[in-house]
């Protein structure tokens, strides 16, 4: 089987999108390192895939492993063709509750942590002058909400990361793909009733077709593109009156 | 707290000048004696490689140390003491040329070395022992250093000159970095009395008559280079400009003392008579080689027809055009270009530099414009001169060249070695570790191999470039 991207990496690889992802990846063929905290989860991944899936069990948060992690991950595979970042935390914030705890992790792991972790994928890729740096980010960072505040703000500081690495690299002839998926059943929204839901497999065939298409921007589905067009042009004075 | 590890420093992709060899190195940027030793020591400890980086103008992977650690030198420049009466400058190595003339031309002094541009550091400079336009006269940089300050990665702080101990001195000077980090260099600039040199130009049709007339200026001529046709075949082979400069005399240049001033110097907006930010897009446009042959034509009909009165030009004109052509490398997007430059003896230089230019012509890998000077025999212990030529030729690296072009360098070298030519590490991309050998001889290489294990037993320097000739294999 011949594949597009014969060496990728995913971090958040352990469940939901990034798991389904991890599979239908190495079912094209590609070597995938799997990046996530559990250690059980990924190995089950590696049996699911004869071995093509390899975990390496991590916290992103460990800043300072993260550079090693990287190295030894980019010489198992014997170099790197896709970079994806799609660990990404969503903890629930009740109404009218302003706790720092769940900002910082959320802003740590959607956000500061994806740009370590870019900032390495994109060196590497910039020297090589190929690659297709991928960031999973949301139809949530289209417009502060007022339900989910930092989590929002997370996912718009890595879109607009994800814009500036594109402006950046796409000279280099590195791709940089912006994933923005609606609501997706998965661990994370277990339990919400969101509108066009998908499943986590109909999400990572959306992001597949996507990073072989040699698309840069993608909704997932692509329903919400012209929802969020809409959604992006509404004024501020509507949005502090209802519950979007 | 502990200190961060050096392998977890921020990184950088880092390049050649020529732009086709890149990689990912992380990095450190020392402001002082005491960082440096503090990194080098720490270095050995924590078992990471480092190499040194000015300010990146050697063409290929000298300055560079992919998956290592980078020690960027240039936040270290200061000028510590000027003596405008002897002329002689103490400073650290990150200082470029550029700000080294700025600071004393006015009183007079201009550097007795320089490259073809004014951007690298003394660091750099000494590390490769630079030579100029003159190096016939004058020879390389290291002619004029009177002092440096090595700090060894074995921890050792030492004061070197041509008299406290000679032999680490002459193999720092042009050992491309691998025995230590230079903090300090002491250097003995040259007594001018105008801004301005005289300048004459010269068409020379055929190589014999342009190696001829080398020979006949030498005596009488303080710059000598020459702009060589490389694509013309047959009776025009290895046709040249050849321009040839001497200072002026005090009093001999009724301007001399105001051309002096800095401000004076910088070129003016036009090169040629062509606005110079549109110079790369013209370039680019040329870069095929019956655009280039084109230009070459012209360029060799003007100087034909044109006079060889001699005429004035600042110093700063005359030896950094290239300086003044911004980003002129984008002519050679997107797969960059490599410097090839050959150093062969006097006596075998018609024989070697034909078979140079007829081999590339005839694989069809060409250089644009190929660049000669004159050497004299050097001290320092692995030199890049020798008696006699260097031809440096610029060749733009594709996806569809490079397997070519690097077979086409190797064959090359191989003519040069077996005329008992060398090679300048500065201006590498494509050596093999035999080419090496052949040019400086197990001998050098030997006594180099043992200043190596005293200056840096565990091995924590490394290039790219080192590492690719084969040196650390040599040592050890
Ligand atoms: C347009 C152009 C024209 C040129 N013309 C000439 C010319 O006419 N003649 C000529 O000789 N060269 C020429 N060069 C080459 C250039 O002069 C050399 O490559 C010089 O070494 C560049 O200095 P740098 O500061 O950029 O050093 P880098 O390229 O960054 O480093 C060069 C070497 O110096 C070492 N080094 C740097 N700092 C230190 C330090 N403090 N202690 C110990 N080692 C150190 C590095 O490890 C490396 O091995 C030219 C280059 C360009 C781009
Ligand atoms: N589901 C949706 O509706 C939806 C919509 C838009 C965008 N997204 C985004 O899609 C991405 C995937 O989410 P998902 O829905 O598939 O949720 P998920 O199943 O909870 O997946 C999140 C992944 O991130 C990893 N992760 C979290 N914290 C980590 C840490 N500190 N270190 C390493 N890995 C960490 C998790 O692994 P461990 O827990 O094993 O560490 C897990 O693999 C997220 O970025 C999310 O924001 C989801």
């Amino acid at each position: 089987m011949s594949t597009a991207f014969p060496r990728a990496l995913i971090v958040g690889a352990s469940s939901g999108i990034g798991a389904t992802l991890a599979l239908k990846l190495a079912g094209t063929g590609a070597k995938v390192a799997a990046v996530a905290r559990r250690q059980a989860e990924l190995d089950a991944l590696a049996a699911q895939s004869a071995g093509r899936v390899l975990p390496y069990a991590g916290d992103v948060l460990d800043y300072a492993a993260t550079p090693a992690l990287f190295d030894r991950i980019v010489d198992d595979l014997g170099g790197l063709d896709l970079f994806i970042y799609n660990a990404g935390v969503m903890p629930p914030v009740e109404e009218s509750e302003y706790n720092f705890d769940k900002d910082r992790q959320m802003i740590e792991v959607n956000f500061l942590a994806a740009v370590q972790w870019s900032n390495l994928a994109a060196a590497h890729f910039e020297a090589a002058r190929a690659g297709v740096l991928c960031g999973v980010s949301s139809v949530a960072g289209e417009r502060g909400r007022r339900g989910s505040p930092v989590y929002t703000a997370s996912k718009a500081g890595l879109t607009a990361y994800f814009e500036a690495m594109r402006n950046r690299l796409t000279r280099y002839g590195v791709r940089v793909v912006t994933i923005k998926p609606g609501p997706v059943e998965t661990p994370m929204t277990a339990g919400l009733k969101l509108p066009l839901m998908i499943t986590a497999d109909q999400a990572a065939n959306e992001i597949v077709s996507a990073l072989e298409g040699g698309a840069t921007e993608a909704f997932v589905p692509g329903i919400w593109r012209p929802i969020m067009f809409v959604v992006r042009n509404v004024p501020s004075f509507v949005f502090t009156k209802t519950n979007i | 707290m502990p200190p961060r590890p050096l392998a977890q420093s921020p990184r950088k992709v880092f390049d050649g000048f020529g732009f086709c060899q890149r990689s990912v190195s992380a990095f450190v940027q020392p402001r002082s004696v005491e960082d440096v030793a503090a990194v080098l020591s720490r270095a050995s400890e924590e078992g990471v490689r480092l190499g040194m980086r000015g300010s990146g103008r050697s063409y290929g992977d000298a300055a560079l140390n992919g998956g290592g650690l980078i020690l960027d030198m240039r936040h270290m420049g200061r000028v510590l003491s000027w003596d405008a009466e002897r002329g002689v400058i103490e400073a650290e190595p990150g200082l470029t040329i550029r700000e080294l003339w700025t600071r004393t031309l006015a009183d007079g002094w201009w550097p007795p070395v320089v490259s073809g541009t004014a951007w690298p550091t003394l660091g750099g400079c000494v590390a490769m022992n630079i030579h100029g336009k003159n190096h016939f006269r004058m020879g390389g940089i290291s002619d004029h250093v009177l002092e440096l300050d090595l700090i060894t990665p074995g921890g050792e702080h030492v004061t070197l000159s041509p008299t406290r101990d000679p032999e680490l001195f002459f193999a720092v000077l042009g050992g491309f970095g691998m025995l230590g980090v230079v903090t300090r260099i002491k250097l003995q600039l040259k007594r001018v009395y105008s801004g301005r040199l005289k300048v004459q130009q010269f068409h020379t049709p055929t190589l014999q008559s342009q190696l001829e007339r080398f020979e006949q200026h030498t005596q009488d001529s303080d710059y000598l280079v020459s702009w060589v046709d490389c694509i013309t075949s047959g009776a025009g082979l290895g046709r040249a400009q050849i321009h040839r400069a001497t200072y002026l005399h005090e009093g001999e240049d009724p301007d001399g003392v105001a051309m002096l001033s800095p401000a004076k110097q910088d070129l003016p907006g036009h090169i040629m008579g062509v606005p110079k930010s549109i110079v790369p897009k013209l370039l680019k446009l040329f870069s095929f080689n019956l655009g280039m042959q084109a230009v070459n034509l012209v360029k060799y009909a003007a100087s034909v027809v044109g006079s060889t009165k001699p005429y004035l030009q600042g110093h700063a004109a005359f030896h950094f055009l290239l300086d003044y052509v911004p980003e002129f490398r984008q002519s050679y997007a997107p797969g960059g270009f490599i410097q090839y430059q050959p150093f062969v003896p006097k006596e075998a230089a018609l024989p070697v530099l034909t078979e140079i230019l007829r081999r590339s012509q005839r694989a069809g890998i060409v250089s644009y414009l190929g660049v000669l000077k004159r050497y004299r025999p050097d001290r320092v212990l692995l030199p890049h001169a020798l008696d006699g030529y260097s031809l440096a030729m610029d060749f733009p690296v594709t996806a569809a060249n490079k397997a070519d072009l690097w077979r086409l360098c190797g064959e090359l070298s191989d003519v040069v070695t077996e005329a008992g030519g060398r090679f300048y590490p500065a201006k590498d991309s494509v050596l093999r570790p035999q080419d090496v050998q052949r040019a400086w001889g197990q001998d050098r290489l030997s006594r180099f191999a043992a200043l190596r294990r005293r200056a840096d037993p565990r091995g924590v320097l490394r290039t790219e470039w080192a590492e690719r000739v084969g040196l650390d294999v040599f040592d050890r």
